[in-house]
């Protein structure tokens, strides 16, 4: 509960019509994009400018409101679901790019501006903003970088971590602070910048962002390759990269995806195959056509069945779409679907798809996977029904042990979805006791009210340990 | 407003009706948000949003809060265009979910007595009775023209109505006379050795108030090589009772309809309102839990098909079209495009019109804000949406807007009054125009005809 005071005075600062504590308006920010988690919280607030998250920033400090930022609750974490209650703050008012630098190849933006809108703006200007997250048509720029978001093109370009030169952000003391710049190099002091993405909301607010943009490539191929086999697929992807290309896409489909996928998208998508690679390359056109070929051999070494160029920019647009529609095309088998994002180094790709398999067969669980195998980062998804208790045991029991193998494998439990209040139960597998107390330690110092996003990152208890013997 | 009482049993209504499984089937990734109107004209307010509203009836049926004003409130500002459908890779049938909810609240809500004389009088008195809506048409003609349309505007009585009934008034077309709307035909003959046999669903207030429209839709059929049957015992389609939340009564009227056409030996049931088709396209969801009529439904259904694509498939666009020089721009008509998935057919009969230059015009697929009686009932949002509209209209240049859907082109019409633009720029239906366009091209063909024998 919000006490009459900083209700007034919260109101006094956004205004009446920024202010939402009804009941409707409080349950449509309950929930993010991730299955089980809803908390209601306290009121709604969008601010206007800077100055009224700060003054938002010090009187939830002073009577301890907790404060959920929040974009367009697409995570996958519950990084955005007000566990704790609270205040969700909104960004719709703080949408505007601010700037696009041609001269320093930067864009200065604030935290609502949508993804796509931005990657559109500074396309008209030749300049190329890589991060695209599935959900880019409406994520925000602000929840990409407190959640570092990733995408189909981290591979070979990086996540938003990468883009991301400057910030300014509210602390939870209602000071401003800016980090980093339109700099090249910058090594003043520690690295806040880096810390503050992905921080999941839980060091600060970010009010704005200065980002690095690149030219646009030239050219872009995009090709698929199908399989009959599954681990035949995951090697062509470890034997791509030990083969020293780097494509710009490299993403990995199974059979079940693909069905669901061709049944939202109708694009002739191949759903008599076992898996399929969806590749891309971009660059000069000498280069792009030299990595394509050299990328068919080894598709094709590896027993692919069929190796296709995309024929047009449409249907090589139409297929990257229809990917990044897989996680919710997948929603379509079941009630509930539980998905993680176990990933792990390059060259363990095919030992990882074969765990999984073996791991769905044991808990007698239909797992489906997708992900930017690429970059190691795969996506098994279990469609199941949340009110099928049993089930849902084993569905936990299942992605425990996924989770257990990608660390053996030299990997971690999450690759760019975030731990949020999710997988927060899981960290200390990743980080061990020392490195959680590394970061509670920070986490003290800039918030020690535990106001900024609670309840995510770290749990109240870790999950015990499951040992994998295999 | 509704009592606890009333809220209590609309929240035991929809624990006991509200379909779950579709419910949970959406997983709230958001890719809805950015193709929902409400959402983007309330200035991204999740209440206003398809996942908003989605996660707001799960709620209830959880029983995580009770059905308020504000509940309903956020129900009652979607326009229904289910353009969220379209993109929603998990396929919630978000159209079942939001007209379920809205019969539960209008079953249970006891409405001021005005409120529920007026829809008594026009859900059960007026529309399932064509001969009543010809006379309401009639008497409409009366007033168009008697003078008394003249008299009411001079002297202001009309300012005594609700401002959007007052715009509405401005843009109804002129109507057919009780002696046009007598006599309608039961079968027309093709112009040449039939290609397709096919049944013409009038619709209501098509086959009253745009009765021209009806007309020009059975004559092209004629044109492109159809026998056109045309039963008389059909009527309404019962969408707006649908949307309306008087579910029961569109159960009857589409009983009716299904009784009216079954018998035909026809290859198609063609429609030329977007709006009527995606309603009769669904009365096997509207029937499927009625057992002697489900099955029924579903053959009815499977023949429903918009006129533009019955003509593109008979290659319509190939015979000579032509009209005098003019830009051109299409507006989607929602129901149309996102439930019956027509979309490319009345854009490639367009683009075949000579004279006519076809742009296209940025977010055509987005609703116009008509939405059967919404911009009766919503005005202000009705007319933020159509605001928008036109300034996108404008963009093309385009003086004929064209549209497939009777609501749609009223609006239209508004919007162009609105904008200022009466002078310049006119909407029609597609239909309309393709006649104007098919009959152009037949008195160019006649003039070179006399020039070369005289």
């Amino acid at each position: 509960m919000i006490p009459n005071e900083a209700k007034k005075r919260l109101i006094q600062i956004v205004g009446a019509e920024n202010y939402d504590d009804t009941k409707a308006g409080r349950l449509v920010y309950s929930y993010d994009a991730t299955p089980q988690f809803q908390s209601l919280p306290d009121a709604v607030v969008a601010p206007r400018n800077t100055q009224e998250v700060a003054e938002i920033a010090k009187i939830c400090n002073e009577y301890r409101i907790p404060i959920v930022p929040r974009g367009s609750g697409t995570n996958l974490c519950a990084g955005t679901c007000p566990v704790e209650g609270g205040i969700v703050l909104l960004f719709k008012h703080m949408n505007r790019i601010l700037e696009i630098d041609e001269e320093n190849l930067t864009a200065t933006v604030q935290p609502g501006v949508i993804t796509l809108d931005l990657m559109r703006a500074v396309e008209e200007k030749g300049l190329f903003y890589p991060p695209d997250p599935g959900s880019m048509k409406i994520s925000t720029i602000g929840g990409n970088i407190s959640e570092n978001s990733g995408g189909l093109r981290g591979l070979k370009y990086g996540v938003t971590r990468d883009y991301v030169l400057g910030l300014e952000v509210v602390l939870a003391n209602g000071d401003v602070i800016r980090t980093g710049g339109k700099l090249a190099k910058d090594v003043a002091g520690y690295d806040l910048t880096r810390l503050l993405v992905g921080a999941e909301g839980t060091l600060g607010i970010v009010t704005e962002a200065t980002l690095k943009l690149i030219p646009m490539p030239e050219t872009k191929q995009t090709m698929l390759a199908l399989y009959q086999d599954l681990e035949a697929a995951a090697r062509s992807v470890s034997k791509i990269i030990a083969n020293q290309i780097i494509p710009a896409t490299l993403e990995f489909l199974d059979q079940p995806t693909l069905e669901v996928v061709e049944d939202y998208a109708r694009i002739g998508l191949p759903t008599d195959v076992k898996a399929v690679l969806l590749i891309e390359q971009d660059g000069p056109k000498e280069v792009v056509e030299r990595d394509m070929k050299k990328m068919a051999d080894i598709c094709r070494s590896e027993q692919a069945v069929s190796v296709e160029l995309a024929r047009s920019e449409e249907e090589a647009e139409a297929l990257r779409t229809a990917r990044r529609a897989a996680l919710s095309a997948l929603a379509r088998l079941k009630p509930t679907t539980i998905l993680e994002d176990a990933t792990v180094p390059r060259s363990e790709i095919a030992k990882m798809v074969k765990a999984i398999n073996e791991i769905a067969a044991k808990y007698q669980l239909k797992i489906c996977t997708f992900g930017h195998a690429g970059d190691g980062n795969l996506h098994p998804t279990c469609p199941t029904d949340a009110r099928n208790r049993e089930e849902m045991e084993r569905v936990e029991k299942a992605f425990e042990e996924i989770f257990a193998k990608a660390i053996e494998l030299g990997g971690t439990i999450t690759g760019e979805h975030g731990v949020g209040a999710m997988k927060a139960p899981y960290l200390e597998w990743k980080l061990g006791p020392a490195g959680i107390a590394a970061m509670k330690a920070i986490k003290q110092a800039l918030d020690p009210n535990n106001i900024m996003n609670p309840g995510k990152v770290f749990a109240k208890s870790t999950r015990k340990r499951v040992v994998v013997t295999r | 407003m509704t009592t606890k009482t009333e809220q209590a049993h609309i929240q035991k209504a929809f624990q006991e009706r509200m379909d779950e499984d579709e419910l949970m089937n959406c997983m709230r990734c958001g890719f809805c948000l950015p193709s929902c109107p409400t959402y983007i004209e309330s200035g991204q307010q999740e209440t206003q949003s398809p996942r908003g509203r989605i996660a707001l009836m799960k709620a209830v049926v959880d029983g995580l809060i009770e059905p308020d004003e504000e509940v309903e409130r956020s129900l009652s500002l979607c326009l229904g265009c289910r353009a969220c459908e379209q993109v929603c890779p998990s396929g919630v049938r978000y159209g079942h979910l939001l007209e379920e909810a809205r019969d539960i609240i209008a079953q249970h809500k006891r409405m001021p007595l005005h409120v529920r004389l007026v829809r008594k009088l026009v859900f059960a008195g007026l529309f399932p009775y064509q001969e009543r809506m010809r006379k309401a048409t009639a008497f409409l003609g009366w007033y168009q023209r008697s003078g008394l349309r003249a008299i009411v505007r001079k002297t202001g009585l009309l300012r005594l109505l609700p401002a959007s009934f007052r715009q509405m008034e401005r843009v109804l077309p002129d109507v057919p006379t009780a002696k046009e709307m007598k006599n309608r035909p039961h079968r027309l003959n093709p112009d040449e050795p039939a290609k397709k046999r096919v049944a013409f669903f009038t619709g209501c207030l098509m086959d009253t108030m745009f009765m021209t429209t009806n007309d020009a839709t059975m004559r092209l059929l004629q044109l492109a090589g159809c026998e056109v049957i045309i039963p008389p015992s059909q009527g309404c389609c019962g969408a707006l009772h649908g949307h309306g939340g008087e579910k029961e009564m569109a159960k009857e009227l589409a009983k009716r309809n299904i009784a009216a056409f079954e018998q035909l030996d026809v290859d198609y049931i063609v429609t030329n309102a977007g709006g009527c088709g995606a309603f009769l396209l669904e009365y096997d969801h509207l029937l499927k839990d009625d057992p002697e009529w489900c099955d029924r439904a579903a053959a009815f259904a499977a023949k429903i098909k918009d006129v533009s694509e019955v003509l593109v498939e008979l290659e319509f666009h190939q015979l000579p079209l032509r009209v005098a020089p003019q830009t051109i721009t299409y507006q989607d008509s929602c129901h149309l495009r996102n439930v019956m998935k027509t979309a490319s057919a009345p854009r490639r009969l367009l683009r075949a019109i000579e004279g006519a230059e076809f742009r296209e015009m940025k977010d055509a697929d987005r609703c116009c804000g008509s939405a059967g009686i919404y911009n009766l009932v919503e005005p202000e949002m009705s007319m933020q949406i159509l605001d928008y509209k036109m300034e996108m209209a404008k963009q093309t240049k385009a003086t004929t807007i064209v549209t497939a859907n009777p609501g749609c082109l009223l609006q239209m019409k508004l919007g162009i009054e609105r904008a200022g633009l009466t002078e310049s720029v006119r909407a029609v239906h597609i239909v309309d125009l393709l006649l104007e366009a098919a009959e152009g091209a037949q008195a160019v063909r006649e003039e070179e005809r006399i020039r070369q024998t005289s």
